[in-house]
C-alpha cells in the first residue's frame, strides 16, 4: 500500500513535479521523487504522468458488504421549524439530474416533527419517494437524534447516493452519519456528476480556499455521500402535478439518549438578510472607516434585497459581528452579485467570495488586488458614491 | 478536569498566493511556504487554556495532532499558549488518510489517554476546509458534539455553549464529555511571550506510532480511507474585468445603476 514511482519507467519529464498541489515531488538525478514528508497521496502526479511510472495502490480495506444493493439518489431535506430550507430543493434538483442519468429513484429523507405537510414540496421539486420520520424528539436539530434517524433511513433503503446541504446543520450531521456507518464523505462540493464507465458519483470540490479543484470518488463503500455548497445549484421549478410516494418510516430514539438540550435560539438582530441566503451581498472592509459607515451599506442591501457583508479587518475592528465576515475564517458567499466597498482584497477575502456570479469593486486604490476578480472595478471614493447611488435608487 | 485539543498544522495561505503558484499549470508549489497551527484551532488551544486558567480545580491541558515529523512546531506554538502536554501521531501508515481515517486515529489515540471532560477542536482546517473530522471523532469515541461554538460556559459537570447557525445563535446545555469545534470569535488567541516560547521548547512532545495505538490498521490511511482523490486541477483563475477610472460620483453611481439593471438584479 502507498504511492511509488517506478524509477525504470520516469523519463524525468517533470510532469508530476509541475502537477503536484503540496510540492512534494523532485527530480533527483533526473528522476521523480517524491518527499513523503509532505505527500498527500492525492494522486495529481499519477494523473499528469504520461508513462504509468507512477502507481497507487490503495490496500483492500474492508469496503461495503453487498455494494450492489445500493441503489437510488437519496436527499436529505432540512427544515427547520417545518419550513424547508432552500438547498433542500436545490439538491433534489441535481439529485434529479444524477439518478436520471443512472436510471434510478430519487428519495428524500425527511426527519421532523409533524412535518408531513412538507412532503409534497419534495415531490413537487423532484422526488420520487419521501421517507418520513416523524417523531417528536426530532423538533429541533439535534445531532444524535437526526443522525439516529437518517442512518437508519439509509440502512434499510440503500441509497447508493446521499446529498446533504453544507449548512451548519448538513455539516454538522453527515460526518458523524459517515463516521457510524463508515463510508465515505466529500465534503462542500461544487460540482456533481455520473461517470458514465462506472457509474460513480464525481464530486468537485474547493481545497486550498479554492485556490486548487479535486474530483473524488468513493468507490468500495456506500452510500457515497456528499455535503453540497448552497446556492451552487439551481432551485427547480416546482411541479405541483407531480405525484410520487410517502414511506413513513418509524424510528426508535430515546430521549435520555440525548445529551446535548436546546435551551433557547437567539435570532441575530440583524437590519438585512443573512449572507449565506442572499442574491445580493454588499460588503464592507476597512476603508469604511468606522461602524457608524456601515449604515449606508446596509441602506444599499435594503434598496437591493441583499445583506451586508464585511472582509476580515472590519470585524476585527469590531465594526461588523463575526457571522458577517466573507472569507477564510468567516463564510464562502456566492450571490448573484456581490458589492465591495472599500475592500482591498486580500487573497483571505478572495476565497470566501470569489466564485460570486458578477462582483462589482468600489474603491479608492486603482491596485487595490480586488478589482483583479472584480466584473467592474470602480476607482473612487464610497463615501461619495454610495450616497448618490442611493438617491438614484430612490427616483 | 482534562481536555484535549485536536490540531493540524497547515500551509499559511497568505503566503501561498503571495509565493508560488506554477505560472503554467496554476497549482500551488508549497515548497517553501511556512506552515502555521490552522486559524482556527488556535481559537481551539485558547478556549481550552482560558477554561484552565478561570478553573479553581486542576485542569490538564493536552494537545494533539496527526501528521508528518516537522508536525512537532505546531504542537510546541500550543504548549507555549499554555497547553501542558503535547502528543505527535506520525506513521507512515497514516499517510493519505481521509476524514473518516484521520478521525478514526485521532479516536483511538483519545481513548488511549483516557480522561476527557471536554475536546476542543477548530471548527475546519484552512487547507481542507472538510469540517468533518471533529464529528468523526464524536462518534467514533460516542459523545456528542457541538459544532461551530462562538461562546462557553463551563459548569460543574455539563457546559453551555453558544453554537453559530445561519441568522443566529443556538444555546446548547451538555452534560460533559462533550466535543466542541470552536468559530472565530469564541476568543481572541494569545501572543506567547519569550518566557512561554522558551519553556515551551524544552517541553517532551510524545510521538505516538501505529504500533503504540490499538488500531485496526484497515481503518487507518490510504486503505482506510473511502474516498480518493481521481483529479485536482485548478480553477481557472478569475479574470478581472472593467477598470473604470476618472467618473465623478453621479457618473458612477449610475454605472452601477446600469450593470445592476443589467444583471436583473433590479
Amino acid at each position: 500500500m502507498g504511492i511509488q514511482v517506478i524509477i525504470e519507467k520516469c523519463t524525468g519529464c517533470k510532469k508530476c513535479v509541475l502537477a503536484c498541489p503540496f510540492g512534494a515531488m523532485q527530480l533527483v538525478d533526473k528522476k521523480a521523487t517524491i518527499n513523503y514528508d509532505e505527500c498527500t497521496v492525492c494522486g495529481a502526479c499519477a494523473n499528469a504522468c504520461e508513462d504509468d511510472a507512477i502507481v497507487i495502490e490503495r490496500g483492500a480495506g474492508k469496503g461495503t458488504e453487498n455494494i450492489e444493493q445500493y441503489k437510488g439518489v437519496m436527499v436529505f431535506a432540512e427544515q427547520h421549524a417545518g419550513e424547508m430550507k432552500n438547498c433542500s430543493y436545490e439538491l433534489l434538483g441535481e439529485g434529479r439530474k444524477l439518478a436520471d442519468k443512472l436510471g434510478q429513484e430519487l428519495t428524500a429523507v425527511l426527519p421532523g416533527s409533524q412535518v408531513e405537510h412538507l412532503t409534497k414540496d419534495l415531490f413537487a421539486h423532484g422526488a420520487d419517494k419521501v421517507y418520513l420520520v416523524d417523531n417528536e424528539n426530532l423538533a429541533s436539530y439535534m445531532t444524535d437524534p437526526y443522525a439516529t434517524a437518517v442512518a437508519a433511513v439509509i440502512a434499510k433503503y440503500k441509497p447508493a447516493i446521499v446529498l446533504y446541504g453544507a449548512t451548519t446543520t448538513g455539516r454538522d450531521l453527515a460526518p458523524r452519519i459517515a463516521a457510524r456507518i463508515q463510508t465515505g464523505l466529500t465534503a462542500d462540493c461544487t460540482g456533481l456528476d455520473i461517470d458514465p464507465e462506472t457509474g460513480l458519483l464525481l464530486q468537485t470540490r474547493p481545497a486550498f480556499g479554492g485556490n486548487i479543484m479535486a474530483t473524488i470518488k468513493c468507490p468500495r463503500h456506500r452510500p457515497q455521500m456528499s455535503t453540497v455548497r448552497p446556492k451552487v445549484m439551481k432551485k427547480p421549478e416546482p411541479d405541483y402535478s407531480r405525484q410520487g410516494e410517502l414511506i413513513k418510516v418509524p424510528v426508535e430514539i430515546n430521549p435520555k439518549s440525548i445529551k446535548a438540550k436546546i435551551l433557547e435560539v437567539i435570532k441575530e438582530a440583524k437590519s438585512t438578510g443573512d449572507i449565506e441566503e442572499a442574491e445580493v451581498i454588499i460588503a464592507g472592509g476597512w476603508g469604511m472607516g468606522d461602524a457608524t459607515n456601515f449604515k449606508m451599506l446596509e441602506d444599499l442591501a435594503n434598496a437591493l434585497g441583499g445583506a451586508v457583508g464585511a472582509s476580515r479587518a472590519a470585524v476585527d475592528a469590531g465594526w461588523m459581528s463575526h457571522s458577517c465576515q466573507v472569507g477564510q475564517t468567516g463564510k464562502t458567499v456566492c450571490p448573484k452579485v456581490y458589492i465591495a466597498c472599500g475592500i482591498s482584497g486580500a487573497v483571505q477575502h478572495l476565497v470566501g467570495m470569489q466564485t460570486s456570479d458578477l462582483i462589482i469593486a468600489i474603491n479608492k486604490d486603482p491596485d487595490a488586488p480586488i478589482f483583479n476578480v472584480a466584473n467592474y472595478g470602480i476607482v473612487g471614493d464610497v463615501f461619495q458614491i454610495i450616497p448618490k447611488l442611493l438617491e438614484e435608487l430612490k427616483k | 478536569m482534562d481536555i484535549i485539543v485536536c490540531i493540524k498544522q497547515v500551509p499559511d495561505i497568505s503566503e501561498i498566493a503571495k509565493v508560488k503558484t506554477d505560472p503554467k499549470t496554476g497549482t500551488i508549489i508549497r515548497e517553501g511556504v511556512p506552515s502555521v497551527v490552522n486559524p482556527f484551532d488556535e481559537f481551539a488551544v485558547e478556549e481550552a487554556v482560558r477554561v484552565k486558567e478561570r478553573s479553581e480545580g486542576e485542569v490538564n491541558v493536552t494537545v494533539i495532532t496527526m501528521g508528518p515529523p516537522q508536525a512537532e512546531e505546531a504542537l510546541r506554538k500550543c504548549l507555549s499558549m499554555g497547553a501542558d502536554n503535547a502528543i505527535l501521531l506520525s506513521d507512515r501508515a497514516f499517510a493519505g488518510g481521509d476524514t473518516l481515517a484521520t478521525g478514526y486515529v485521532l479516536a483511538m489515540a483519545i481513548k488511549k489517554i483516557g480522561a476527557y471532560d471536554m475536546i476542543f477542536c477548530g471548527q475546519q482546517a484552512t487547507d481542507g476546509d472538510t469540517a468533518q473530522v471533529g464529528p468523526s471523532i464524536a462518534e467514533n469515541i460516542h459523545i456528542p458534539q457541538i459544532t461551530y461554538i462562538n461562546k462557553l460556559e463551563v459548569q460543574k459537570k455539563k457546559i453551555v455553549a453558544h453554537r453559530e447557525i445561519e441568522g443566529g445563535v443556538e444555546v446548547i446545555e451538555c452534560r460533559m464529555p462533550v466535543l466542541m469545534t470552536a468559530v472565530k470569535g469564541l476568543n481572541e488567541p494569545r501572543i506567547p511571550k519569550y518566557k512561554a516560547i522558551t519553556k515551551a521548547l524544552s517541553k517532551e512532545i510524545v510521538v505516538w506510532g501505529a504500533a503504540d495505538l490499538d488500531l485496526d490498521m484497515d481503518r487507518v490511511g490510504l486503505s482506510g480511507s473511502p474516498t480518493n482523490v481521481v483529479k485536482v486541477f485548478s480553477p481557472e483563475a478569475r479574470q478581472g474585468g472593467q477598470k473604470i477610472q476618472g467618473l465623478t460620483y453621479d457618473e458612477a453611481a449610475l454605472k452601477i445603476l446600469e450593470i445592476l439593471k443589467e444583471e436583473k438584479a433590479l
